[in-house]
Parts: C-alpha cells; structure tokens; sequence
C-alpha cells in the first residue's frame, strides 16, 4: 500500500487545508494569544524588563519565546481536528478504504506545519511593526524556520496522541496548555541568571531554553555555538519519542 | 444453510470478541451468498456494529476467521479493503466539504482517474447534483445518508456492509435508502445490512439471520423463519392504514423520488 502513500497524503491534506480556508479563525486564534503577549510584555513590562536583556530591543529578546508559544497554541488544533474525525467517523471510513494507513495522520501533521507557517508569519509582521529588526543571513534564517519546523513537527505528533485518545473535545485541546508555561520557565521573557538556583537549574535544562537561545543568536547574527546542537537534540529527541507513541496508539486502536 | 463454499462473498467461522469482561461475540457463523441482501437482526447493543467492524478491518477479533470477498480479514486486511466498503450506523460525511468534494475525495483515495467526473455522476444518480455544491453540514437527514451511500459505491466494490442504514431517518429518507440497497443488489452486489427494524429485514433481504447474546440463533429466509413458529391461524380483521401509510398520503409524496424538500429553506 506505501505505493499509494504520497498520493493519499495528498489528497487527505488537501481536504484538511480546506477546513482551514473555510474556518480561518484556527488560525487567528493561534495568532492571537502570542501577539497578545508579544504586546503586554513588550508595552507593559519591557520597559522594566529591557534593562536585563543586554543591548537588543526587547521586541527582539523576545520574538523567539513568542513563536515558539504561538506553536504551542497551534498544535492543539491537530488534537482538535484529530477528535473531530474520530467522533465524526471519517476517521473509520477512511480506515476502511484501501488508503496508505498513516496517511490519515500525516495529513493532519502536514496541514499543521503549513498552518503553523501563516501564524508564524503573523506574529513575525506584527513584532515587524513593533519595531523589530534583524540582519540575519538567509542561510540564519533557513536555519531559523528549520529549527521551527522541526519544533513544530514534534509537537505535532505529540498532538497526535490526545487527539486519538481524547474522551471529549476539551480533553483533546486542552493538553497544550501545561506546555504554554514551558517558555516562561525559560529564557524566553527574562534571562535565566535573575532566577532563583532551582528554578534557573530547570530552566537551563529545559529544550525551550536551547531552542530560545538558538533562535535569538541566529536572528541577532551572534554565533550559536554547541547549543544548536542541543536544540536540536531535543527537537529530535522529543520527534522521535512524539512520533513513537503516536503510532503506538494509532496501532492500538484497532486491536 | 449455505455451506461453505467459495460463492459466499462474506464467510464468517467462531468468530468471538470481548471487550474486557463482556464476551460480545461467542462464536457467531455466518455465510451470505453473492449478489444477496442479507439482514443481521438483533438488539441495541448485540454486537452487530462489533461484528461488522471485524468485517470492515477495524476491529481485530479474539477467535474464529472471517473472509470477505474471499480474503481473510486478519491476514490480507489491504485486499479486504479493496473489496468493500461501509456505511455506519452515523452518517460519515466531512460537513465541512461540499458533497461533490466529499465524493471526489474518496474517488481520488479509490486511485480512480477522473475523481470530478465520478463524483458528478454520483450527485446525478442519487439526486444531489443540485445540492452538490453546498456543504454537507447543510443536508437534511435523508440527503446525508444518499451523500454517504454514494460514497460508499465508489469504486463499485462487491461487498457492502450497511450498519442500520436507516437509524434516524424519516419514512421517506428510509424507503430513498430501501431502493437504493434494491438497485445494489440488483447491479450484483452482496449487501449485508444491520437493522433493529423488523420490517426492514421482511422488505430487503433474501435471508435474515438473528444475532443474540453473542451468537446466531437463526438464520434463513424470511418463509423459514415463520415456518419456526406454530402455523398462522386465520384471523379476519379491518385492514387499517398504517400510520406510515396515512403519512405518505397526506404528505403525497412519490415515496420513490429523492426527497429535498425539507431542506429547501437552508438552501441559499
């Protein structure tokens, strides 16, 4: 059946995108909240804030955090959507038909990578009229949507596993807000040498901390050092085990 | 009884399945001849969805082999797929799409040339063409179902499983779905259908069979059936109308022709 994979993924995909062209408030809202932020923190305690953060704009300090929070808030639409074909039962008829049988899912996963992409570029013109700026290289900023894209994927597949497992649709989008406090035990609002020892201890350990820092040092034309590699261990090492137990799952429903 | 023999398009053996503690299915046999409408009857909660969900290659059973179309479900479940498909017991249609998208996306998912062409001759055979365009969440109850049935002929595979095809649905959406099953039969195909409706099985199928805590305690057709019981004692009574008999009067409508009326006000 793989021979028909690229085939039905495609076709399953575009039936997806089509559900957001018609409903683009999935995507408003994913923009919403993180340019929300982007504005409190910028407007209301940056200037308490800027200080701290060395010689960039706040704006700038705080532009990767931003994204990786508007990701966040994005992939709990793949749950979502997931529960929805599941309680509609489309998810079973196309189980029954001779469809490559991780297309279903991959589907769901591509059309959250391109959704993820048009509120990613929101956030990013609107923290381009609030002032921010960067010279980075093009090859910066391949690594840059790399870096998120590879972020993206793996919080998608862990989406993947509510969405399948959800008794209900709040349980199904309402696993990502945990994740939405990971940035703010990071270094993506403040830098972590003002935080108390343990605190500061999670937060340099923790994978928003490396992706963050990541981030920052390709958009302001720094080096970035071993800790691309970290970032990118974790974005890997969370892909991998997302992408596991989501199969593990998908696998398990039919026995 | 049917033996075993290679003209069974569905051939089911001990087939058992539990769900942790409850044992749904305790070893249910079964054959249904090709080209044959073949009516599972039995309870809310019996097990026919579970059992037409082993068919269907969604379910795993416990014990016992089933092969549709020739091929085992558990061993060659691709080929299974191929050769069937099923409409459940809740209409599975994308409501976000149009119906013409609906049918066009499973044409293109059945590796079909010219998904747009089958889908148009889909709407025109099931009377949609004009409701093709709107999305599937704006069909009434009865529209849903010939979206889904269409759907579900894609491809033309020889076995269709119908899961209470007609649940929910109101007399004349039921007889639109009645003749529709007639016609499949009639082009060749073999339909099983689930139903708690008693009347439904008398007017469809060419053999009933009964599921009943876990097994199948009759199976025949509908004359060998009533020969089970005592002979009919005649009885002289006022032929009433049925109640469905007076609505479709009054109603007037040709129970035959596709009804979208109920719908007319959605439509633009």
């Amino acid at each position: 059946m793989t021979t028909h994979f690229a085939g039905d993924t495609a076709a399953l995909t575009g039936r997806s995108l089509r559900h957001i062209l018609r409903s683009p408030d999935t995507i408003i809202t994913t923009a919403v909240m993180p340019v929300a932020m982007l504005l409190l923190f910028v407007y209301v305690f940056g200037g308490a804030i800027e200080g701290d953060t060395g010689s960039e704009s706040y704006v700038a300090y705080l532009l990767p955090g931003i994204l990786l929070i508007t990701v966040v808030s994005g992939i709990s639409y793949t749950a979502f959507r997931l529960f929805t074909d599941l309680s509609a039962g489309i998810f079973e008829r196309f189980q029954t038909m001779p469809v490559a049988r991780s297309s279903v899912l991959w589907a769901h996963v591509l059309t959250s990578l391109v959704a993820n992409a048009v509120a990613l570029v929101v956030v990013i013109a609107v923290a381009l009229l609030m002032g921010f700026r960067s010279g980075a290289s093009p090859l910066a900023w391949l690594g840059v949507v790399g870096i998120l894209a590879l972020f993206t994927l793996a919080l998608t597949w862990l989406a993947v596993i509510p969405g399948l497992t959800a008794k209900s649709v709040d349980g199904a989008s309402g696993f990502a807000y945990p994740l939405l406090f990971l940035p703010f035990l990071s270094s993506a609002f403040v830098p972590t040498d003002t935080m108390p020892a343990p605190v500061a201890a999670f937060a340099e350990h923790q994978p928003v901390t490396s992706i963050v820092d990541v981030l920052r040092s390709l958009l302001a034309e720094q080096p970035v050092g071993d800790e691309l590699w970290i970032a990118l261990a974790w974005c890997i090492g969370l892909l991998a085990v997302a992408y596991w137990g989501a199969m593990a799952v998908f696998h398990r429903r039919s026995a | 009884m049917t033996t075993d023999t290679p003209t069974s398009a569905i051939e089911v053996r001990g087939l058992e399945k539990s769900f942790g503690d409850v044992h749904v299915l305790r070893g249910v046999d079964l054959d249904v001849a090709r080209g044959s409408i073949f009516a599972l009857l039995g309870s809310n909660g019996v097990g026919k969805t579970t059992l037409v969900k082993i068919l269907a290659t969604l379910l795993k059973s416990d014990a016992g082999t089933a092969r549709v179309a020739g091929f085992d479900v558990a061993n060659d479940p691709a080929r299974v797929r191929e050769s069937f498909s099923l409409t459940g017991q809740f209409a599975a249609v994308d409501e976000i799409l149009t119906g013409r998208e609906n049918l066009a996306l499973v044409a293109r998912l059945r590796h079909l040339p010219d998904p747009g062409a089958v889908a148009d001759e889909l709407l025109d055979r099931f009377s949609l063409t004009e409701a093709g365009g709107r999305r599937a969440g704006t069909y009434s109850g009865g529209m849903r179902r010939r979206l889904d049935i269409a759907m579900s002929l894609i491809g033309d595979p020889p076995v269709v499983l119908l899961d209470e095809p007609t649940t929910g649905l109101d007399p004349q959406a039921r007889q639109e779905v009645w003749a529709t099953v007639e016609r499949l039969a009639s082009g060749g195909a073999t339909v099983l259908l689930t139903t708690q409706y008693l009347e439904e099985a008398e007017r469809l199928a060419d053999r009933i069979a009964i599921l009943h805590r876990g097994r199948i305690i009759a199976d025949g057709t509908l004359a060998e059936l009533k020969a089970l019981l005592p002979p009919a004692r005649v009885e002289y009574v006022e032929k009433q109308p049925t109640l469905e008999e007076v609505f479709l009067a009054i109603v007037g409508d040709d129970p035959a022709a596709p009804a979208d009326s109920p719908t007319t006000t959605k439509e633009q």
